[in-house]
């Protein structure tokens, strides 16, 4: 076995050089290789949720996206989805800080006349086995805004006087589900495409 | 975001270790023992909201405009195994009674996996400016010295207590961690 | 020790989890699922077979006193590695696991095997020793993280085991001290009747 290094001063700052060097050459080469696929992963994933929350739709929603303007100088994205070159349905992702823990995101479909067409959960960080449920895959909860006109249908929970059942125990998640909602809506009627 | 907000949700509702489960091994580890949690405490506190305005601004000024973000979880660990090293000397320089009252924990904490998950915390949270980050740290670090001296207080009495053979020492003590969670889950009406 | 004694100690006799205490924040933090907890303990022995490895092969080049920092930034590239991977080929998995992907960094297992094990040995024993340890945390991982779905939603791998809500409990924070208390209690035993002399 090869006698090991000396703890020189020389020795050790050649040494970590060289480890800091080869690890950060790799990271580097790994990252570019992973790049395409992750940015295709978030694509794929953003594709999906559209298609979730509109009709069947023959356009591309993603090229032809917009932003629309809330407050705190933030923005959300609009995809149209189109049939036959006619407006079926916008989906907007838009975000809440209503919420039990930290920002969430959700994908919400309109129809033109600014109704509900269906919601789907991006990305969340909401309490499991309670605050979840409002992800299509553990409950059936957030059905019930489906087909709803805000115009006509409080996007509040029953505790604040509006018209939407809250899930047990997650008042603060439902809450944040149907702030996110709404600022969607209010920034579709206000700038959104209807046609 | 106020930062009265910030600090109770930080202590109280979405405590470091009763709910983010961060810190855990010095919290089961360190706790046997009023005085020696508080020791902790301190060391973690100092490190604690050092690092966090340290990757703050590596992460906004260095990491974000060179596009290299990939390289947060290897930049963060060197900076907190290098602070915590720098801390060491310092302090055995200018305050060799705080070195005494400190010093054998601050190697345990470059593994403290509070310390780097709160400055990561930080810097993935884009709303957060430089003071707010560090109320933020400061916080999250009271939140684990009370976690800490509460535990201890209880597993100095159950020193006292008739335990089932199989359960003595660590599955009783994270029963108790245990009850204690839930406890902390009362806070969530508050924020 | 032999190779197959290497190997297989990670498992109970040394289980990092239910013996070693060690790795704990991840183990209590991602196991509300059998999946997230099978996902999280593969990742971590991807990266301890790895950095064990390394260490192992460059242990002569390195000198005393830079030793730590060296490991640290060994395993601090292998863990990003995997965060990048999983990022691209299972997003969703990454985001369940979320912020303990980068916190595998400081789980005490990889370095203290570095420390105690890789630093000494072949590369051989060492990919065995970070190959038996890992996959006795990630055991121990989908253990936990089976009983919490079974009893707090009702299910096991996301299959229905039986109809109803389960006791919400044991999906939340308190739980998972409840119920790796009561098997670290077990493991106990157990290794208490086997190893009996």
């Amino acid at each position: 076995m090869a006698s090991k290094k000396e703890s020189t001063f020389i020795n050790m700052v050649l040494t970590l050089l060289i480890v800091t060097g080869i690890a950060s050459a790799t990271l580097g080469y790994v990252y570019e290789l992973t790049k395409t696929p992750i940015e295709a992963a978030k694509l794929q994933k953003t594709l999906k949720a559209i298609a979730n929350v509109t009709p069947a739709f023959d356009n591309n929603p993603s090229a032809e996206a917009y932003k629309l303007p809330v407050e705190n100088d933030d923005s959300l994205v609009c995809y149209p989805a189109k049939k036959d070159g006619k407006l079926i349905g916008t989906a907007i992702s838009t975000y809440t800080d209503a919420g039990f823990t930290e920002r969430f995101f959700i994908m919400v479909g309109f129809a033109p006349d600014g109704s509900i067409i269906n919601t789907a959960v991006l990305s969340h960080k909401e309490t499991p086995g309670l605050g979840d449920k409002m992800d299509k895959n553990k409950s059936d909860w957030s059905n019930q805004v489906n087909g709803k006109n805000p115009a006509n249908f409080e996007l509040k929970v029953k505790k604040d006087g509006g018209d939407v059942d809250a899930i047990t125990a997650a008042t603060f998640t439902s809450r944040g589900f149907v702030d996110a909602i709404d600022r969607a809506y209010q920034a579709y009627m206000k700038g959104g495409k209807h046609e | 975001m106020e930062y009265i907000l910030i600090i109770i949700s930080a202590i109280f509702v979405n405590n470091i270790v009763l709910a983010k489960f961060l810190g855990v091994c010095p919290f089961l580890g360190v706790s046997t023992k009023i005085s020696t949690a508080l020791g902790m405490t301190g060391a973690v506190t100092f490190v604690m909201v050092l690092a966090t305005i340290v990757t703050f601004l590596l992460q906004k000024y260095v990491l974000e405009p060179l596009g290299i973000t990939f390289m947060q979880t290897i930049t963060f660990i060197l900076v907190i195994a290098a602070l915590v090293q720098m801390v060491e000397i310092v302090l055995k320089k200018v305050s060799p009674s705080l070195y005494q009252a400190l010093g054998i924990f601050l190697p345990l904490i470059t593994t403290n996996c509070a310390v780097l998950g709160v400055a990561i915390m930080t810097a993935m949270n884009k709303d957060f400016n430089l003071m707010e980050s560090t109320v933020f740290a400061f916080a999250n670090a009271l939140g684990f010295g009370l976690a800490l001296i509460l535990f201890s207080g209880m597993r100095e009495h159950l020193d006292l207590i008739d335990v089932p053979e199989g359960m003595k020492g660590v599955p009783i003590a994270l029963v108790l961690a245990g009850l204690l969670a839930m406890a902390f889950m009362g806070f969530a009406g508050i924020a | 020790m032999n190779k197959l004694q290497i190997f297989a100690k990670g498992f109970l006799k040394e289980n990092p989890v239910f013996v070693l205490l060690l790795g704990m924040c991840p183990t209590l933090g991602v196991t509300t699922s059998a999946i997230n907890g099978l996902g999280m303990g593969l990742a971590t022995t991807f990266v301890l077979i790895m950095s064990n490895m390394v260490v192992s092969l460059v242990k002569d080049f390195i000198p005393d006193k830079v030793r730590i920092p060296s490991y640290i930034v060994i395993i601090a590239s292998f863990v990003t590695i995997v965060e990048l991977t999983m990022q691209a080929y299972a997003p969703s998995l990454f985001e369940a696991l979320g912020i303990f992907i980068p916190l595998i960094v400081v789980n005490c297992i990889i370095l203290g095997r570095a420390e105690a094990f890789a630093s000494k040995n072949r590369a051989i024993d060492s990919i065995l020793d970070g190959a038996g340890i890992g996959l006795g945390f990630a055991m121990a991982l989908t253990i936990l993280g089976a009983i919490r779905e079974i009893l707090g939603s009702g299910k096991f791998f996301g299959i229905d085991v039986y109809s109803g809500d389960g006791a919400l409990i044991f999906v939340l924070a308190p739980g998972a001290f409840l119920v790796l208390g009561y098997l670290i209690a077990l493991s106990n035993k157990l290794n208490k009747k086997l190893y009996k002399k």
